[in-house]
């Protein structure tokens, strides 16, 4: 059955305060989810007290400012700081997002910051994204056609055709979207989840690909595809302004459409 | 086959692209998912329908349930009003179950039950209705 309270060894308990240096005058206080997997110690929210006028405009700003000059033991993953390779995604201030798009000036009072939601936590704000890459892999993401490529080189397609994948090769696989999915917390052994099923609608959605029976073939299925229940969170958290939901009921309308 | 059920364990040692791909589609869904959709719809104009009857007939006696439900419109509408109800009913039930209940057994055994109970409720309906109105 669904799980109401936290298992007794994942309880957040209160963690340490870091003061902001004296003279600070424009305060704000960052909540932050910390967990290490070599004290044995349940997970803690550490308060720290960032100087916004010392401190870039973005929580990712933020991120960095208390690792380099506050507490170096914080960890956390980031990359490019201009939202392409999907690294910072956690949840800020109630919902999942991308650290390095998400403004300070967006959070009300204390900014909280956790990992993505119900995800297993690698360590702080690290979630262990296994299950969720290998889901990827499983829906075949990359072009299949038996037809060999014209010896000139490229497979064509019009510019209405290449429109069609607008909106879904946008994406990045930061799994805001997945994480943010009741349906995928409770189910997500089976459920694929909107990322990687708007993934999987890329390549049905693309002219080139010749395997459109099959990929549909393998998401009809109660739980790969049919977990979904529009609940629109995937749509309402995705920091690259994509809507999984549309892509997930495209393939559903494909699949009506093919049997009659 | 705990693990298959149970949600993500880190300790097995099953590779993450074998627990994803799991047992495979089962390439059904899409009929019940279709079903769902359709009887909702049809629920809208059906149970408006209804409501405004249960309005019209208002302090009637039963002779004139039995009038208004003796013809051949009143009595279709109202089998196809139980039938789209109960229909619907296990359909959502069913989701509701599978979302919830991990254990395959207890899954197994709701899924059953409850189907069972809908079955019984929507003829319990229907031959109530043929009892008053099918004469």
């Amino acid at each position: 059955m669904v799980e109401f309270n936290l298992p007794r060894n994942s309880r957040v308990g209160t963690g340490q305060t870091f003061p902001a240096p004296s003279g600070a005058k424009n305060v704000r206080e960052f909540k932050i989810y910390r967990w290490n997997p070599d004290d044995g110690q349940n997970p803690r929210t550490d308060t720290y007290q960032i100087d916004l006028d010392a401190c870039g405009p973005m929580v990712l700003d933020a991120l960095i400012k208390i690792k380099n000059e506050v507490d170096p033991t914080l960890t956390f993953r980031r990359s490019c700081r201009e939202g392409i390779c999907g690294s910072c995604a956690m949840n800020i201030d109630g919902g999942n997002t991308l650290a390095c798009l998400k403004p300070i000036e967006e959070c009300k009072g204390a900014v909280r910051i956790s990992p993505l939601t119900h995800m297993p936590v690698v360590k702080d704000l690290v979630p262990d994204l296994s299950q969720v890459y290998a889901q990827y892999r499983s829906v075949e993401p990359w072009l299949q056609a038996d037809s060999p490529a014209p010896p000139d080189g490229e497979r064509l397609q019009s510019k209405e055709e290449r429109a069609q994948i607008d909106g879904l090769w946008e994406c990045i696989l930061c799994f805001c979207c997945s994480t943010s999915c009741p349906s995928y917390w409770w189910n997500g052994d089976r459920y694929l989840g909107p990322a990687v099923l708007l993934q999987a609608y890329r390549w049905i959605a693309d002219t080139r690909d010749e395997a459109t029976g099959a990929r549909l073939d393998a998401l009809e299925d109660p739980f790969k595809l049919y977990r979904c229940h529009t609940i629109m969170n995937c749509t309402d958290s995705c920091p690259k302004g994509l809507n999984p939901a549309k892509a997930i009921a495209e393939i559903k309308k494909l699949i009506v459409e093919r049997a009659g | 086959m705990a693990n298959r059920n149970s949600a993500v364990q880190l300790d097995i040692r099953r590779s993450p692209l074998g627990r994803a791909r799991g047992l495979g589609s089962a390439k059904a869904g899409a009929t019940h998912w279709w079903a769902q959709r359709l009887t909702a719809i049809a629920l809208v104009p059906l149970t408006l329908w209804f409501i405004w009857t249960v309005i019209e007939l208002k302090g009637a006696d039963q002779q004139a349930v039995v009038v208004w439900l003796s013809s051949p419109l009143s009595l279709v509408l109202m089998l196809t009003l139980i039938v789209a109800t109960f229909h619907h009913l296990q359909l959502g039930l069913q989701v509701v179950i599978e979302d919830y209940v991990k254990t395959h057994a207890t899954k197994l055994a709701s899924i059953l039950g409850m189907k069972a109970a809908c079955i019984l409720m929507a003829l319990a309906c229907i031959v109530s209705v043929l009892k008053l109105g099918g004469a």
